[in-house]
């Protein structure tokens, strides 16, 4: 290799950059991985960096020792330059520009820019000694030296090791710059935690001390854990990171001060000065100047709370628990009411946690604290959990599967939070805690065959495959890519499932962006519509009818009214036991009341006549269902207002025979006619299913009053029919008065039911004892019977 | 709209106290504290059923002739106390459990900042905001 020669600025450069790289102290040797790294930084190709360092006889070495070194920053200036590689250009070329080196996400360039943007108005990179330097990555070394600078945080390892040479100036320049603090280092300068390190330098302290009180808050931490951590790998305790940090605010004054020119002492020394609270000015700087959003974070700043996120909880999905998080921000020194209102902007679920979003914000909202800016009253927009998802997703390398899957529904959330706000502090959640889950929500998700179809349809309409937690699409081979958008779109679906459940039709209508996900929520919406009205409740069957079907009336009475033949067969149940008083009279208090109503009617009984003939042979037999007759054409009543008045007057006809029977029948006197008649009536009507109890009882009623009237006339069924006729005017009252009338008839039924059931108890009971008594009466009829023949 | 409204704590002393008229603050400072004793009277006596939202609520402590006296006791012993100028058409006993359950999320949302140490008084801006909004909006 031939001899270098290095400007001094570039000689001061470099042995930092030397430093920097020599992580392993020897003062000779740059660890190969910093050296790489820091080549990468440079970002330049691959093929120019490899040529560099064969140039630079690293690849002859093995290593890179100091002269390779040199020679290698000095090659990649020139390959910044866009000269060609040459070992002769090593000397020949004058007034090349240091070395630059990317520090993560453009955080040099920001630097640059932010650094001399005051002093240019310009983007443009400043004379590297101005841009490199700041970042002192040889104070990270030398803070892993112990000095008392705060221990560099673990933030991008390829930090720049921009210029170290700085350091050596620090103390002419420092005074000269006095720092103010200028605002939003922030992650910049945690980034550039080496740059704290660069407390090594007895007049940083001072310097930065006198800038800022901020700083002097960070010196002591600073110097806590300085010795403890060297660059990245260790843990400078967060905090630490978070004062240099805020203590770069005042770099940025300094650093805006600096003029755009080459390197100059004060540059130098502003930049020193920068380093030790380091390229967080600049970076501030950056920031301020690049944001139209006061609190946006950007991607170094978002990069640098996920870093220290991690190094608190290393699951990115995970909370931070109040305890913790208290812990790491009290480091900040800011004021605990502060700190306070701080957390209660940032945790926005009130959970007592902060998620990986709320982390972030209360962390941005810190750092904007210390550079000078005022909390606001509630949390800005930009750093609302649901957006800094969206931001997440490009910046969060491990959880990919997480980002992928956020991705997605993350393009929904916002959209979704305006229509959805109650869901947006779930999104957050969702989408950082569970993919998995996530993925599972949309399970759970109401399906109905016809949502599914709905869903397919929509599907197959839009084309996407969001829709469907549901099963067809799922059960569908989809491509990868669909799946991953599944579960996204599942997320989605379950949230519009349950935001569905809020506003399903609010999702809709605010949501035009993503139209895969207006599609999933047209999908399901239309679904969730259809699962929310859906179920009309299933047409009740008729009080008549489910007391009919329990006695299997409905059966045996529908195919004819006149059901004679069915009649018996129904009334055929009990054992011929003789109409006895006890249920008659128990079933007249029961029926008596319809027997009542059913008195005036009673007397038309010209169908009576008809079917009285029929009834009165299972008269007997209806002593036992007279109480379920009388019931049922109770319960007509009841029915009345759910049946079509069509039905009703074919029922009304029927009750018609029915109460004309029980007329007769209470015509008869016997009570067991009547109620026969009116199981017959009940039968009747409830075969058809409409017989209203009420309607009948109304045209009882009616009939009451026709009967009078109608009494003497000829034909019973006549005036039956009459009665009937008569009602029907009554049904349309009844149909008016329905509701009530049916909920009266039902407590009605109701009681009378519980009365025939303990009728029926009864009845049993009685029968049994009448049983017993039989055969005892045979017995000894049969004892008596050989004395007899004897 | 309350006149006054107070948060004391387990050991009665106040953890917050907010009155509207600037004058006469001692005078409400004078009645939420003889109201404790009625509170504690309240407390004692529901000895069974803790918990119960009803329970919560010890309803109108004491009318005076200007203004009356709410209480309210979470199951950490912490006593919200109101208290409302009678001249105003009187709230219903719906919006003073209304304004009793803010006053007790947000001050749930105190509690949960780690950074506020139980016992020292309020001084969360979210909780003086759902105060302000509660407090009679005079001029």
């Amino acid at each position: 290799m031939e001899s270098l020669t290095l400007s001094d600025v570039e000689q001061k450069y470099y042995s930092e950059l030397f430093v920097y790289c020599d992580t392993d102290n020897t003062k000779k040797v740059a660890s190969n991985g910093r050296v790489l790294d820091l080549f990468r930084a440079a970002q330049l190709p691959s093929e120019v960096v490899l040529q560099i360092t064969e140039l630079c006889g690293a690849t002859r070495l093995g290593h890179f020792g100091r002269s390779q070194f040199y020679i290698a920053l000095k090659l990649i200036a020139i390959a910044q330059a866009g000269l060609p590689l040459r070992v002769e250009s090593l000397n020949s070329v004058k007034d090349l520009p240091l070395p630059r080196f990317i520090v993560g996400k453009n955080e040099a360039e920001a630097r640059h820019a932010a650094l001399y943007q005051d002093a240019d108005s310009q983007g443009v990179y400043p004379p590297p000694g101005v841009a490199v330097i700041p970042r002192p990555p040889g104070r990270g070394v030398q803070n892993k030296k112990g000095p008392p600078s705060t221990a560099a945080h673990p933030v991008h390892e390829v930090i720049q090791p921009l210029a170290p040479t700085i350091e050596t100036q620090p103390e002419p320049t420092s005074p000269v710059v006095s720092p103010h603090q200028s605002p939003p280092t922030s992650p910049h300068s945690w980034r550039k935690h080496k740059r704290q390190p660069s407390g090594g330098n007895p007049d940083r302290p001072a310097a930065v001390a006198a800038p800022g009180v901020a700083w002097t808050q960070f010196r002591e931490p600073q110097t806590g854990p300085a010795g403890a951590d060297g660059m990245w790998p260790s843990r400078s305790p967060p905090p630490a990171g978070q004062e240099s940090w805020v203590s770069f605010t005042a770099d940025t004054p300094p650093s805006s001060t600096l003029p755009a020119g080459h390197p100059s002492s004060v540059q130098e020394s502003t930049t020193v000065r920068t380093v030790t609270s380091t390229a967080l000015p600049n970076e501030i700087q950056r920031q301020s100047s690049g944001y139209d959003d006061p609190w946006k974070i950007t991607d170094e700043q978002r990069q640098y709370y996920i870093n220290q996120f991690k190094t608190i909880q290393p699951d990115l999905t995970g909370f931070i628990p109040g305890s913790a998080a208290k812990e790491f921000f009290t480091k900040s020194k800011l004021p605990i009411l502060e700190l306070s209102h701080i957390w209660e902007l940032s945790d926005f679920d009130k959970d007592g946690a902060l998620t990986l979003d709320e982390f972030c914000a209360a962390f941005h909202l810190v750092v904007a604290r210390k550079n000078g800016y005022d909390l606001p009253e509630k949390l800005p927009e930009s750093l609302m959990p649901k957006l800094i998802d969206l931001d997440d997703s490009a910046e969060v390398p491990e959880p990919t599967a997480d980002v992928g899957y956020s991705a997605s529904p993350e393009e929904g959330t916002p959209n979704k939070s305006p229509s959805m706000p109650s869901l947006n502090q779930a999104w957050p959640e969702m989408n950082q805690s569970n993919e998995d889950t996530a993925i599972v929500h949309p399970v759970p998700i109401r399906m109905t065959p016809s949502k599914i179809h709905m869903q397919e349809m929509e599907l197959k309409r839009t084309g996407s495959d969001h829709n469907h937690p549901a099963s067809p699409l799922l059960a569908k081979p989809p491509e990868l890519s669909e799946e991953a958008k599944l579960p996204a779109s599942m997320k989605f679906a379950a949230a519009n499932a349950v935001g569905d459940g809020y506003s399903s039709s609010d999702s809709f209508t605010s949501d035009p962006e993503p139209i895969t996900r207006q599609r999933s929520q047209s999908g399901t919406s239309p679904e969730t519509l259809k699962v929310v009205a859906p179920p009309p409740p299933p047409p009740r069957p008729h009080p008549s009818h489910s007391r009919s079907s329990s006695l299997d009336m409905n059966r045996t009475f529908a195919p004819s009214t006149a059901a004679g033949a069915v009649q018996p067969s129904a009334i055929a149940f009990p054992p011929a036991v003789p109409p006895r008083p006890l249920p008659t009279q128990t079933s007249v208090p029961v029926a008596g009341l319809r027997v009542e109503t059913e008195a005036g009617p009673a007397r038309g009984a010209a169908l009576a006549t008809t079917t009285s003939p029929q009834q009165i042979p299972q008269q007997p037999n209806f002593a036992d269902f007279s109480q379920f007759q009388a019931f049922a054409a109770s319960e007509q009543p009841s029915s009345l207002p759910e049946v079509d008045k069509h039905s009703e007057e074919a029922q009304v006809e029927k009750m018609a025979e029915g109460p004309a029977p029980l007329r007769t029948v209470k015509s008869d006197g016997p009570a067991d006619d009547r109620s026969s008649a009116a199981v017959n009536s009940a039968k009747g009507s409830s075969g058809p299913l409409a017989p209203p109890p009420k309607p009948v009882r109304r045209r009882l009623k009616s009939e009451d009053e026709l009967r009078p009237e109608d009494e003497q006339h000829g034909p019973q069924k006549s005036n039956i029919m009459a009665a009937v006729l008569a009602t029907q005017p009554s049904i349309p009252r009844s149909a008016g008065k329905d509701k009530k009338s049916i909920q009266a008839s039902i407590r009605r039924n109701k009681e009378t039911n519980t009365v025939l059931a303990r009728l029926n108890s009864e009845l049993q009971q009685q029968l049994k004892d009448l049983l017993e008594e039989r055969i005892s009466l045979e017995v000894q009829l049969e004892q008596l019977r050989p004395f007899s023949h004897l | 709209m309350a006149v006054c409204i107070a948060v004391i704590a387990k050991e009665n002393y106040p953890l917050y106290i907010r009155s509207v008229a600037t004058q006469n603050e001692l005078k409400f400072h004078y009645t939420v504290h003889t109201s404790l004793d009625v509170v504690e009277e309240k407390i004692s006596s529901v000895g069974k059923a803790l918990g119960d939202q009803r329970e919560l609520y010890l309803g109108l402590l004491y009318p005076t002739e200007d203004y009356k006296v709410y209480g309210y006791v979470t199951n950490s012993k912490v006593k919200f106390v109101i208290v409302v100028d009678s001249s105003n058409t009187s709230l219903r006993d719906n919006e003073i459990r209304s304004m009793f359950r803010k006053l007790h999320n947000s001050f749930t949302d105190v509690m949960c900042n780690p950074f506020y140490n139980p016992g020292d008084p309020i001084q969360s801006k979210a909780f003086n905001g759902v105060v302000s909004g509660m407090m009679v909006q005079t001029g």
